[in-house]
């Protein structure tokens, strides 16, 4: 394989970008608007020596990726919002038996069945917070080909480093429009490889004993090393325990390995920020009408620039703070009833100078409908 | 040619989505531009109403949907009556005769072509309809030339299908060339 110019859907990028980080393992169950992904591996990943398997249902397919991730495959199923639903007991799992694993969201309108061709970006809090529990979770995302071909890398490397799940959460628009890819050379973009226990075989292996450094290194499930793999919570055997300060400290490892990481995991970009009065915050699909108004306006002199997020979880509220400082204005883009709106707010100095340009009917957000309440906000009228 | 939007419109089947593809595919792969191509749809494909939005430009694009055409195609009339209006000032109209009645003037140049009769007498499957209408507009505009076509036709369809395509662009690209629309 060498570089290689496509014209594809967003979810064949994601495909690529899944194949490039080395995918061998893929469970799911179609769903619009993702069925593409699932159709694509199923075709690629027989040829390269993996394994595709269509399961009975999303849950099935969650349980069957975890599985899989602990025998030493790297692993993805890929869905949308009531398949993710579905998949949010088994996601715990994965956080509390720390399984690498990548869950794509491609999103469309909800709740329930919702509004299954259209494009929504609904599911952003239930990413968070779909599982019971405190935990720790990574969310990548991205508004065009390019970016979900690197999220999608990105999101394997993650779940490897941090022993994660990593959920992409891609939406209607990104999934099914076509545009430009280009397919790196192998070794262009860094890989992550599965850290594996150094302790040979017949010498007792402690699954949930870390380094020095912090992190887990795994043993493929079935081959060198006997170890117990639980739902509760679980001593360094990975037996269940109720002991006070094992449930207290693993829990707080679970929510702090990626917390305490999120500078390190954080992903975003900048379009004609610097010196911005006026700032958009978007991501996804709702970024590209952002980054498009943002770059008419400026051609007119309006100091209007776009931060785009491209990790949402762990929230970056941080990195948003001080791009924000010194906004006259910040409009948060999105297509929901203000799920990172509320993210932004409670990062930012002075919350009350933050606004919400959304769009819930199942369209994609205009840069037009931007505008006009850009201009009411600048007390321009409509 | 910095950036030109078009809507291809008509009923689930004729291929007007798969003909965007190849037109944006052309753009991409072969003449190093930019590219979008996106369409709405609900749950039902087939005999449904058809619209998919194409610009291909210079630069970078963003914003994907197009609401004022430069090119907008319709192949059928319920297309034509809900997509007439949304044309540019200038722009460029492309019908079948065959299947559109045209009712009220739009401020663009119109042009009516029996793209459907001829593929039909001439080639006699309505398969290529879609590559016979893509030909017609490149003859027209240039808005790519024939041979990018050609060459994602050759990567796309089974070489038994090939001739046949040829067959439907070539002559697309003679019922187009009567008329001139620069970009």
């Amino acid at each position: 394989m060498s570089e290689k110019l496509m014209f594809v859907q967003g979810n064949e990028a994601c495909v690529q970008g899944a194949l490039y980080a080395g995918v061998d393992f893929f469970a799911g169950y179609p769903i619009t608007p993702s069925t593409e992904i699932a159709e694509l591996l199923a075709a690629r990943l027989p040829e390269k020596g993996g394994k595709f398997i269509q399961m009975e249902d999303e849950i099935a397919s969650m349980c069957a990726i975890i599985g899989a991730s602990l025998t030493g495959h790297k692993v993805m199923t890929a869905t949308s919002g009531p398949g993710f639903s579905l998949k949010q007991e088994a996601i715990g799992y994965a956080c509390m038996a720390e399984i690498p694993c990548v869950i794509v969201n491609v999103q469309r309108g909800g709740p329930s069945t919702g509004n299954p061709t259209h494009v929504s970006q609904g599911d952003i809090n239930q990413a968070r917070w779909g599982t019971h529990g405190d935990h720790g979770i990574i969310a990548l995302t991205a508004s065009n080909h390019q970016d979900v071909f690197r999220m999608t890398v990105d999101a394997f490397n993650l779940a490897e480093t941090y022993r994660t799940p990593v959920v992409l959460l891609f939406d209607e628009v990104i999934g099914h429009m076509r545009e430009r890819l280009v397919v790196p050379d192998p070794g262009v973009v860094p890989i992550v490889d599965r850290l594996r226990t150094s302790v040979p075989k017949d010498v007792d292996y402690h699954p949930y004993l870390p380094r020095e450094d912090g992190r887990l290194p795994m043993s493929d499930f079935g081959g060198h090393h006997r170890y117990n793999v639980t739902g509760l919570f679980h001593d360094m055997w990975g037996f269940p325990s109720n002991n006070p300060s094992v449930v207290q400290d693993l829990l707080r490892h679970l929510v702090d390995k990626i917390d305490t990481n999120v500078d390190v995991i954080t992903r975003y970009k900048e379009h004609c920020l610097d010196d911005a009065e006026y700032i958009l915050v978007s991501y996804g699909s709702s970024a590209r009408s952002a980054i498009h108004l943002a770059k008419n306006r400026r051609q007119k002199g309006e100091r209007l620039g776009v931060l785009e997020l491209q990790s949402i979880w762990p929230f970056p509220a941080e990195m948003v703070r001080a791009k924000c400082a010194n906004a006259k204005a910040v409009i948060v883009v999105e297509m929901n009833m203000g799920q990172v709106l509320t993210q932004v707010k409670a990062a930012v100095d002075q919350p009350n100078r933050v606004f919400l340009a959304n769009r819930i009917d199942g369209k994609l957000i205009t840069p037009s409908d931007i505008k006009g309440l850009l201009r009411v906000i600048q007390g321009k009228g409509v | 040619m910095k950036r030109v939007r078009l809507v291809f419109s008509g009923s689930g089947g004729q291929g007007v989505i798969t003909a965007a593809i190849i037109l944006a595919e052309a753009a991409v792969i072969v003449e190093g531009l930019n590219a979008t191509q996106s369409q709405s749809y609900g749950a039902a494909a087939r005999g449904g109403a058809t619209r998919t939005d194409i610009i291909i430009s210079e630069e970078e694009i963003n914003f994907p949907g197009v609401t004022s055409p430069n090119i907008l195609v319709c192949l059928t009339q319920e297309a034509y009556s809900q997509y007439a209006s949304i044309i540019r000032p200038g722009g460029l109209l492309l019908t079948d005769s065959r299947s559109v009645k045209t009712a009220k003037k739009t401020d663009a140049k119109h042009i009516e072509l029996p793209l459907y009769d001829t593929v039909m007498e001439r080639i006699g499957k309505p398969i290529v309809y879609n590559i016979t209408m893509l030909g017609a507009l490149i003859g027209i505009t240039s808005i790519v030339r024939p041979e990018s076509v050609l060459e994602i036709l050759k990567e796309r369809i089974p070489p038994d299908f090939l001739a046949m395509n040829q067959r439907a662009l070539d002559l697309g690209l003679v019922l187009g060339a009567q008329y001139r629309y620069t970009i």
